[in-house]
């Protein structure tokens, strides 16, 4: 079984920050692999090494900085990667949804994996959207926001569980080819050992441009347009307690005694 | 056309809060476009649903009366052609679990934009504008688009309609191909049973990611030791194997209505506040003066929790 892993190298940003226009000031960022990739990887990796995947190939889209973040996915076991980039994405403000579906999904028809792993959301922008957006594309089945997958995929079928709302689990059975949107917890990610670091600067890892892969430019026009980014107006009316550690706390046990919770 | 396509969320038999709001989000938005708010229905009881969500500005309801759970599958289906016959200009969906399972969906099956998680809207001719979060609650931003779009709303924004509607209910006769069905659920599971139930707790400490490393969390079993207090946390904690399942607080957790809720390290991202913003009293103890938890605090103090819970812990013991 060949598993397909979408991968984004994704922008944090520091507590204290500027905007400028409909941007968080170059500064104040930094790059990270998203958090739901890496339990995406960890999930491929563990199948693989409990022999149910024989490949485990991540896919990016993303300029060439960001291949330091997915040779992570190499080093921790994720056997070779595809970046696609291409300058007609350069001066994409926001990649949407159908842009990004354009894109995996010609990758994905290229790789014909038994099944897509991806985040159930990217850490930036947050739209949780392109996972089950592939599936549909290709005519894959799907499920989003899996927190368990049973390892035991005979008979062309995954068991998952999705995490719904208020402690809830859904069990499902999907039909393989299939999208699974990962969350959070489903897996502890291991760190990358300086073994896996070093044989990942030798894995392959393949430049695609849109060309390359068989997609039209124009089909990845976005039609979302970022016309304002500001910071939330805070509406705190806390009352906060001054003072020194110890005076703080003395004020806190003072309420809980007040409130009849402490003694 | 300018109308407006709601789609109502229901589980195990119950309607979720999310359906009444997506009524008001629904009629704001068709009340801004000139058009009707349709509303429709899929699976379970939905004769009954659909008389509960006749609420005031709702103008057609149309029901789909096909399987008793959701099935992303039959969702897809019925809305799809739901939007084929009404052509209406939004399509909205809650941006729930099951919301983000279709709508992504419907959205490419259309060749529409999507725009998830919303938490403002407003529309202007074939102008939308959305707003909605980026980077973890940093930053709000619009987002513009032209023409018709599929469009998930975010729970707990919009107040939940109210009164009772005159609208048309009407069976719609989807024509759902059960041979591109590939997924089945077999059954539910409530998790977090187990030795404690976190929302019957009168005083909770709650602990989240500033924690940094488990073997810190000693220093907030001590705490909640020295106050006879019940140990609770947010989603970091439990992802990351610290604590069990059932110490959760949050949308995917449980939703907790102590006397005194303590954030300790907890930045109070938007689905864990949605488990414990009905606690009467809310102190955060957070380095951070802008964190989001500040906003529904009543006391806070900014400084190291490593510093103030020791401090605490000597005070009680």
């Amino acid at each position: 079984m060949k598993i397909l892993v979408t991968v984004k190298e994704v922008a944090t940003v520091e507590d204290e920050f500027e905007i400028e226009g409909t941007e968080i000031a170059e500064q104040y960022l930094g790059a990270d692999l998203n958090e739901w990739d890496d339990y995406a990887i960890e999930e491929a990796v563990q199948l693989q090494e409990d022999g149910i995947a024989d490949e485990v190939v991540a896919v990016t889209i993303g300029p060439e900085d960001c291949e330091q973040t997915i040779r992570q996915a190499l080093a921790k076991g994720a056997d070779r990667a595809v970046r696609v980039w291409d300058d007609a994405l350069e001066d994409v403000d926001l990649l949407d949804v159908n842009a990004k579906t354009e894109i995996l999904s010609a990758v994905i028809e290229a790789e014909e994996p038994d099944l897509v792993l991806s985040g159930v959301q990217a850490g930036d922008d947050s739209f949780g959207a392109t996972g089950v957006s592939v599936a549909e594309q290709l005519g894959f089945q799907w499920g989003a926001v899996v927190n368990h997958l049973e390892h035991d995929l005979e008979d062309g079928v995954a068991s998952v569980r999705r995490e719904l709302e208020g402690g809830v689990e859904e069990l499902t059975d999907i039909e393989l080819p299939a999208v699974l949107t990962i969350q959070t917890g489903i897996n502890e990610p291991r760190y990358a050992s300086l073994r896996g670091i070093r044989q990942a600067q030798r894995k392959e890892l393949d430049v695609q441009t849109l060309d390359d892969i068989g997609v039209d430019e124009s089909t990845i026009e976005t039609e979302l347009e970022l016309t304002d980014m500001y910071e939330p107006e805070s509406e705190s009316d806390a009352t906060v307690w001054e003072g020194s550690a110890d005076e703080t706390a003395g004020e806190l046990g003072e309420l809980l005694r007040d409130k009849g919770v402490a003694q | 056309m300018s109308d407006v396509l709601a789609v109502a969320d229901h589980r195990r038999g119950d309607l979720r809060d999310v359906s009444y709001e997506i009524v008001t989000a629904g009629r704001e938005l068709a009340d801004e476009t000139g058009g009707d708010l349709h509303l429709a229905v899929i699976s379970g009881t939905v004769d009954d649903f659909a008389d509960k969500l006749n609420r005031d500005g709702v103008d057609a309801i149309h029901t789909v009366d096909h399987g008793e759970e959701f099935n992303h599958d039959i969702y897809a289906q019925a809305v799809t052609q739901l939007y084929d016959e009404l052509a209406p200009q939004y399509v909205l969906t809650p941006n729930s679990v099951n919301g983000l399972d279709y709508a992504p969906a419907v959205a490419n099956e259309l060749d529409l934009p999507v725009v998830t998680d919303t938490v403002d809207l407003e529309a202007d001719g074939e102008t939308l504008v959305a707003t909605r979060e980026m980077y973890g609650g940093k930053v709000e931003t619009t987002t513009q688009l032209e023409g018709d779009a599929v469009v998930t709303i975010r729970g707990a924004e919009w107040p939940a309609a109210e009164g009772t509607g005159d609208a048309a209910i009407e069976a719609f006769d989807a024509d759902i191909d059960e041979d591109t069905v590939g997924s089945t659920v077999t059954g539910f599971e409530e998790v977090g049973g187990g030795d404690v139930d976190i929302s019957e707790a009168e005083l909770l400490v709650s602990v989240g990611r500033g924690i940094e490393e488990e073997e810190n969390l000693e220093m907030i079993r001590e705490l909640a030791d020295a106050l006879d207090a019940t140990l609770s946390s947010s989603r970091p904690i439990v992802d990351n194997g610290w604590l069990p399942k059932n110490r959760q607080v949050g949308q995917s957790g449980k939703v907790v209505t102590p006397d005194v809720y303590i954030a300790i390290g907890i930045s109070g991202a938007v689905q864990h506040v949605a488990g414990m913003k009905g606690s009467d009293t809310i102190v955060a103890i957070n380095t951070d003066p802008n964190a989001p938890i500040m906003d529904i605090a009543d006391y806070a103090i900014v400084d190291d929790l490593f510093d103030v819970v020791p401090e605490l812990i000597e005070e009680f013991q």
